[in-house]
C-alpha cells in the first residue's frame, strides 16, 4: 500500500504549485486592474467555461484520490473485508487500555484496530518516529470506532490520541506501542 | 497639528461627532467594540505562538490556561470582533440601501450591548476558571466536572447565551428593516421583497426569458442570505447551551446526571450542521455579498452576470444546510453515504459558489480599469486571494483519503480556517471599513497612508505566512490542540510566531492610524448619545 506519507508529498507538491500560480495570478491581475488597457469587457461564454472547471475539478478531485489513496476504497468497504490480526483498545480516563505492551504485526498483514472509549470523544493515532503521521480516527463514546491498515513495510509507531479531550489529555501517547517485522 | 492635538481632535479636527446620526453612531460603536476584541484576539494568538514555539516562555502561561485561550480566541473572534463590526456593519448598509430606517434602533442597541457584554462573560470565565472544552463543545466534555469547573462554565455559557441573543435580535431587526412599511409609506409587498432577498428571483430569473426586476439590491439580498444560517446557527448553539446548563445546574445542585444519555455522535452531528452554518454559510454568503458592493462601489459598474450571483445565493443555502459531515469525515460510526454525499460532493459546491463569487467580481473591477490602487481595492484583493487560497485548501481536506491524514493537524487551522479568517475575512472587512471610514465619520481623513500600506503589507504577508508555516507542521503530523514539549517542530512554529507577529504589528498600525483619524475625543464621543432625531443613516447635508 502506498505510504501516507508519498500521498502527502504529492499534495504539498500540488498545493505549493497551486499557491505560486493563484498568487501569480492576482499580482499580474492587481498590476492590470491599475494600468490602462483594452478588452475591459469580459464575454459570458468565459464565465461558463470557468463555472464548468470548477465542476471537474471538484468532482474529479474525490474520484482521483479514490483510484489512487488505497484506504479510502478500503475504509468505505471495511465491514466487507476481513483483516488478518485484530486489536481491541478501549480508551477511558485519559488512558489507553492495549491488549498488551506491543501490538506486534508481520510485514504486510491486514490489521483492523476496534477502539472504544469509556468516558469522553478521543482520537486515535499512529506516528512515525520522525512525529509523523500514519492515520488516525475519532473516538466515540458509545459507538464502535473501527480501522482497517495494512501495513507494508519494517517499522515502529506510537499510539497517540489525537482528539483534544480537556487538559489532561495532551499525555495521552504510548511510545513505539506498534511494531511491525 | 502638533502630535498631541491630533491625537486629542483627530487629523486636522475634521471628526465632529456631534454630526453623527444615531444611525451612524450605532454603526461606529459596533466597530470600535469590534476592533478591541479583534485586539484581544490577536494578543491571545501571539501567546499561543510563542507557547506552540516553547511553553516555557509564553509568560508564565500553563497548559490549562493555554487550552482555555485555545476555547476563547475563535469565539471571541468570531462573535465579539467579527459578528461586532459585521452585525453594526449590516444594520446600517441594508437600511442605507434601501433608503428607509432601521426597523428598531432599540433592538439594534440591544444587539450591540449583548454582543460587548456577552463576549466579556465568556471570555472572562475562561480567563478566570480555565474552562475549557473548545468552541467544538464535544460531548461530553463539556460537562466533564472533574476537569473544569461548574460555575466557570455556566458563566461560559451564559456569555454565549447573552451573544446569541443579541444575535437573535439582528436576525429580527434585518428582515423586519427589509420587509416593513415605514411610517407614512405606501405599503410594501413583504413576501416579494422576502423572495427577492432570498435569491429566489435570481434562479427563476434565469430560467425565465421574461426577466423580473429585483425589488432589493444584490447586497442585501446576500446580507438576508446569510442572516437566515446567522438564525439557524443562533438556535442551535443555544439549544446546546441549554442542555450543557442543564448538566450544570444539577451538578450544582449535587445531582451528577448521566452524560451517556446524549448520544455524542448525534450530537457531534447537530452541534456541526449549526456551527457549520458559520463557517461554510454566513461566512461565505456575507463575504460573497460585501465582495458584490464593494466592487461595485469601488467602479460605479453594475455587477458582472447578477442573476448568476443572486442564485448562487440561493444555491449556497442549500450548500450550507447539507455540508455539515465533512466535519466528520474521521468519524468512523458516521454513515459512508453522508461522508460522500455532504462532506465530499457538497463540499466540493462551495468550490463552485465561493469560486462564482471570486470571479464575478474580479470581472466587475476588470470592467472599470484603470482603477486607482486605493486601501479598499488592494484589502478586497487581498481578501479575495485570502479565499483563494484557504477554500481549495478545504476542498482537498474534505476528501475522504487525505481527511484520513490531514484531520486534525495544524494543517486545518493554517492553510485552512487562519487563511480563510485572517487574510480572507479579515481583509474583506479593512476594505470596508477603509470604504466606509469618510461615510461614517462624516468626512474624517485617515492620519497617515504609508502606516495604510503598512498595514496592508504586514496583515497580508503575516496571515499567509502564518497559516502557510502552520500548514508545513501539519503535513508532517503537527496536531493542533495538544502541546509538544520537546520543540518537535520547532522550526516551522517560530516562522509562525514570526509571521503572527506582522499581523500584531499591522494591528496596532491599523489601530494607532484610525485613532489618530478620529482623536481620543471623538472615540468618546462615539458613546455619547446623539443629538440628531433623525431616523435617517447619514445626516441630511450628505
Amino acid at each position: 500500500m502506498i505510504d501516507s506519507n508519498i500521498v502527502l508529498t504529492g499534495q504539498t507538491v500540488a498545493y505549493t504549485l497551486y499557491v505560486l500560480v493563484i498568487m501569480l495570478l492576482m499580482s499580474w491581475f492587481a498590476y492590470k486592474l491599475t494600468h490602462a488597457g483594452s478588452g475591459n469587457e469580459i464575454k459570458p461564454a468565459l464565465f461558463y467555461s470557468f463555472v464548468g472547471f470548477l465542476v471537474l475539478i471538484g468532482v474529479s478531485l474525490h474520484i482521483v484520490t479514490h483510484e489512487t489513496i488505497p484506504w479510502k476504497a478500503m475504509d468505505l468497504n471495511r465491514e466487507n473485508i476481513k483483516a488478518d490480526k485484530e486489536f481491541n483498545i478501549s480508551m477511558g480516563n485519559h488512558e489507553f487500555k492495549l491488549p498488551s505492551p506491543k501490538l506486534l504485526i508481520t510485514k504486510d498483514q491486514l490489521v483492523r484496530f476496534n477502539v472504544d472509549s469509556k468516558d469522553l470523544t478521543y482520537g486515535f493515532g499512529l506516528f512515525r518516529e520522525d512525529n509523523s503521521m500514519v492515520f488516525q480516527m475519532q473516538v466515540i463514546p458509545g459507538h464502535v470506532n473501527d480501522i482497517l491498515w495494512k501495513f507494508d513495510r519494517p517499522a515502529v509507531y506510537s499510539i497517540r490520541s489525537t482528539e483534544y479531550s480537556g487538559p489532561k489529555g495532551i499525555n495521552m501517547i504510548v511510545r513505539d506501542a506498534v511494531v511491525v517485522e | 497639528m502638533s502630535f498631541i492635538n491630533t491625537l486629542t481632535d483627530g487629523k486636522e479636527g475634521l471628526f465632529k461627532p456631534d454630526t453623527l446620526t444615531p444611525m451612524q453612531k450605532l454603526t461606529l460603536r459596533f466597530v470600535v467594540v469590534g476592533l478591541i476584541y479583534y485586539g484581544f484576539v490577536v494578543i491571545e494568538g501571539m501567546l499561543m505562538r510563542l507557547f506552540e514555539v516553547n511553553p516555557s516562555i509564553a509568560l508564565g502561561i500553563e497548559s490549562k490556561q493555554f487550552f482555555a485561550i485555545m476555547t476563547a480566541h475563535p469565539l471571541v473572534g468570531i462573535f465579539g470582533s467579527t459578528y461586532s463590526i459585521v452585525f453594526g456593519a449590516f444594520l446600517f448598509l441594508v437600511p442605507f440601501l434601501m433608503k428607509k430606517p432601521l426597523w428598531s434602533m432599540k433592538l439594534g442597541n440591544a444587539t450591540f450591548w449583548l454582543l460587548a457584554i456577552g463576549t466579556f462573560v465568556f471570555w472572562f470565565a475562561g480567563f478566570v476558571s480555565h474552562y475549557s472544552p473548545l468552541y467544538t463543545l464535544y460531548w461530553p466534555l463539556p460537562a466533564d466536572f472533574s476537569q473544569f469547573s461548574v460555575w466557570g462554565g455556566a458563566f461560559f455559557i451564559l456569555g454565549i447565551a447573552l451573544v446569541m441573543l443579541g444575535t437573535a435580535f439582528f436576525v429580527i431587526n434585518i428582515f423586519k428593516t427589509i420587509t416593513y412599511t415605514p411610517e407614512g409609506w405606501e405599503k410594501q409587498p413583504g413576501g416579494a421583497l422576502l423572495k427577492s432577498a432570498l435569491g429566489l428571483s435570481g434562479l427563476t430569473n434565469i430560467f425565465s426569458k421574461k426577466k423580473k426586476e429585483h425589488l432589493v439590491s444584490l447586497p442585501v439580498a446576500a446580507i438576508a442570505r446569510g442572516t437566515v444560517d446567522t438564525a439557524f446557527n443562533a438556535a442551535i448553539i443555544l439549544f446546546t447551551g441549554v442542555l450543557i446548563l442543564v448538566y450544570m445546574v444539577a451538578e450544582l445542585f449535587g445531582v451528577s446526571l448521566k452524560d451517556s444519555s446524549v448520544d455524542a455522535l448525534l450530537y457531534k452531528n447537530w452541534f456541526w450542521w449549526g456551527l457549520d452554518l458559520i463557517a461554510d454559510g454566513l461566512v461565505l454568503i456575507f463575504v460573497a455579498g460585501t465582495w458584490y458592493l464593494l466592487a461595485t462601489l469601488i467602479t460605479g459598474k453594475k455587477l458582472f452576470m447578477e442573476n448568476w450571483a443572486r442564485a448562487a445565493l440561493f444555491v449556497e443555502m442549500v450548500v450550507s444546510w447539507t455540508v455539515w459531515s465533512h466535519h466528520l469525515m474521521s468519524d468512523q460510526a458516521q454513515p459512508g453515504i453522508l461522508k460522500i454525499l455532504s462532506g465530499e460532493m457538497v463540499t466540493a459546491f462551495e468550490l463552485i459558489t465561493q469560486g462564482l463569487a471570486f470571479f464575478i467580481t474580479l470581472v466587475t473591477l476588470w470592467s472599470a480599469r484603470p482603477l486607482k490602487f486605493s486601501h479598499p481595492l488592494k484589502f478586497l484583493l487581498g481578501g479575495l486571494l485570502g479565499f483563494a487560497l484557504a477554500v481549495p485548501a478545504g476542498i482537498m481536506q474534505a476528501d475522504l483519503g487525505l481527511n484520513r491524514i490531514l484531520h486534525n493537524t495544524q494543517w486545518i487551522v493554517g492553510p485552512h480556517v487562519h487563511v480563510a479568517v485572517l487574510v480572507g475575512l479579515t481583509m474583506t472587512l479593512y476594505s470596508a471599513i477603509y470604504f466606509l471610514l469618510p461615510i461614517l465619520t462624516n468626512g474624517a481623513k485617515l492620519y497617515s497612508e504609508k502606516l495604510a500600506n503598512f498595514h496592508f503589507w504586514a496583515h497580508l504577508l503575516g496571515g499567509i505566512g502564518m497559516g502557510a508555516f502552520m500548514g508545513m507542521a501539519g503535513l508532517r503530523g503537527m496536531l493542533r490542540r495538544t502541546i509538544y514539549f520537546n520543540g518537535e517542530f520547532n522550526l516551522y512554529m517560530i516562522l509562525a510566531a514570526l509571521s503572527g507577529s506582522l499581523l500584531l504589528l499591522a494591528f496596532l498600525s491599523f489601530f494607532y492610524n484610525i485613532v489618530m483619524s478620529v482623536g481620543l475625543k471623538g472615540v468618546i464621543g462615539i458613546f455619547v448619545p446623539s443629538k440628531l432625531k433623525t431616523k435617517d443613516p447619514l445626516p441630511a447635508q450628505n
